[in-house]
């Protein structure tokens, strides 16, 4: 680990003072920025340790929502009365995510805002556009099985690795931020980007702005829902391809649909047009399939990962089922129904 | 440039903080790139608790931080300033075994022991937890616990056995 300087500031506005000059990173949980830093691949000359801020707050917000503190760790949101009650698909995503080591001490902001596990982003001997800008992708034509098959570009084939972060954009969060310039909210879809030709630009974050809190809003997905996650090895391990699905089903019909879509992009992945295709629908295999075609078109494969396309399509229909019936995937016995 | 002394990243500055570790409070300085992990083996000798990858994916250096299980191999000493360790070391009764570690030995729950007391932690987390009500929860909740020499089913065995038992109670 390269040597930094540090600091402690114990409120927000102190902190963003510290952390708006130069290399400087926000430490919270530590469980990405610690290991990416062990590895050389962050280096910073100044971490700010924002542990002390008082944003680790779980609390009802005045239009029914919720707002999920940054600094509140992983598993006490997804074990949150009111997340669990209010919000079960966000309370499942991250349950399915991680250890429960890493969720005791992980937090809000830092899971929305961890980076790829992308092998050559890690291995510091190979060219890697986010970790080192203009040195060229490793994983294009690379050993590419875990990576990106929409939206990725000719820089970068990345995928964003959360669990959680794929429940937050199916629910329409907004995430709270306060910098140098001062406060504003992005809506979920907005905060984490495409790779372009900017491939080291995970979010739209501005330099020294430092996430503050996660709002829910009050529409609640409570009897239709499910968190589907597909990997190599039953738990602790990322999403090849994972699935957040909620429906609202009224008089047999479907009136609104919620897929996005983990593992297959460098954002969570959500079409609202292409959610529109079940509108009006009754729950069934066809009018899921034909959303799963219109979520995944123009998947792109990159050779090892070919097979992620028609896994999604499958996982997406399964997910949509699972939601129909009210039969959401459980996080421990690991059968899929 | 009144600043550039403290900015200077390659300068060696010891923040003393305090912790109590089994325990005992103890006011330690250390450098704020030392991990939880690292200041509990090199410098205050308790070497119960393992490095394994060192990268927060084998569980092996798992220790209590306010009663809460977490990987101290990825958290940063300085950050956990006034914090309560317990480590492997902390969880017997002076010579009376935690219920875990008789646990393991009557279901013979591991081979070599290197993962042992991280596993012997997070299963105390699991329990103080209060999540866990069946075979697959444990396997579940223990599964950032990695053991290699594959004693997964009496590891499971020996925590459902005083997971009942607590529950009974």
């Amino acid at each position: 680990m390269n040597r930094f300087s540090y600091a402690r500031p114990t409120d927000v506005a102190e902190a963003v003072r510290e952390g708006s000059p130069g290399d400087v990173r926000y430490l919270a949980g530590g469980t990405n920025l610690v290991d990416l830093m062990k590895e050389n691949v962050e280096r910073p000359v100044r971490v700010v340790d924002i542990n002390r801020l008082p944003l680790h707050d779980i609390s009802d917000l005045p239009d029914g929502g919720l707002r999920l503190g940054a600094l509140a760790t992983n598993a006490d949101t997804a074990w949150d009365a009111r997340v669990e009650e209010r919000y079960p698909l966000l309370s499942s995503a991250i349950l399915a995510g991680a250890s429960p080591q890493l969720r005791n001490a992980a937090t809000n902001g830092g899971n929305v805002n961890q980076r790829t596990r992308c092998y050559y982003f890690y291995d510091t001997a190979t060219p890697c556009n986010k970790r080192e800008p203009g040195s060229g992708c490793g994983a294009i034509g690379g050993v590419n099985r875990i990576h990106a098959i929409l939206g990725a570009s000719a820089a970068c084939i990345a995928t964003h690795p959360s669990d959680m972060a794929v429940a937050l954009a199916a629910l329409d969060a907004t995430v709270q931020v306060t910098g140098p310039d001062g406060d504003r909210a992005i809506p979920f879809a907005d905060y984490h980007r495409l790779p372009g030709a900017e491939a080291w630009q995970d979010n739209n974050l501005a330099p020294g702005e430092l996430v503050t809190a996660i709002d829910l809003p009050d529409e609640r997905f409570t009897g239709h829902y499910t968190y589907l996650k597909l990997r190599d090895r039953l738990s602790y391990a990322f999403a090849l391809v994972s699935v957040a699905a909620a429906l609202k089903i009224e008089d047999g019909r479907i009136v609104e649909a919620r897929v996005a879509l983990g593992g297959v992009a460098h954002k969570p992945w959500r079409v609202k047009t292409a959610e529109s295709v079940l509108h009006g629908e009754t729950p069934s295999h066809n009018a899921f399939l034909a959303a799963a075609h219109a979520i995944t078109e123009g998947a792109t494969g990159h050779g090892d990962n070919d097979f992620k396309i028609g896994l999604a399509r499958k996982a997406i229909v399964r997910a949509l089922r699972q939601a129909a019936d009210g039969t959401p995937q459980s996080q421990t016995d690991k059968r899929v129904a | 440039m009144a600043t550039a002394t403290l900015d200077t990243p390659t300068e060696s500055r010891s923040i003393t903080i305090s912790l109590t570790i089994n325990g005992q409070l103890r006011r330690l300085p250390v450098e704020p790139w030392t991990t939880l992990l690292d200041l509990l083996r090199e410098q205050e000798g308790l070497t119960g608790t393992k490095k394994g990858c060192d990268h927060g994916q084998c569980g092996a250096c798992t220790v209590l931080i306010d009663g809460k299980r977490i990987n101290s191999c990825l958290s940063l000493a300085v950050s956990r300033d006034g914090a309560e360790i317990v480590t492997v070391e902390g969880l017997a009764d002076a010579d009376k075994l935690h219920p875990l570690q008789q646990a393991f030995i009557d279901h013979d729950a591991f081979q070599c022991g290197y993962c042992t007391p991280g596993q012997l932690c997070s299963a105390a987390g699991l329990l103080a937890e209060g999540r866990a009500t069946s075979r697959d929860d444990v396997r579940e909740m223990m599964s950032g616990n990695i053991c290699r020499c594959g004693a997964y089913t009496n590891i499971t065995d020996a925590v459902l056995e005083v997971l009942e038992k607590e529950t009974a109670k």
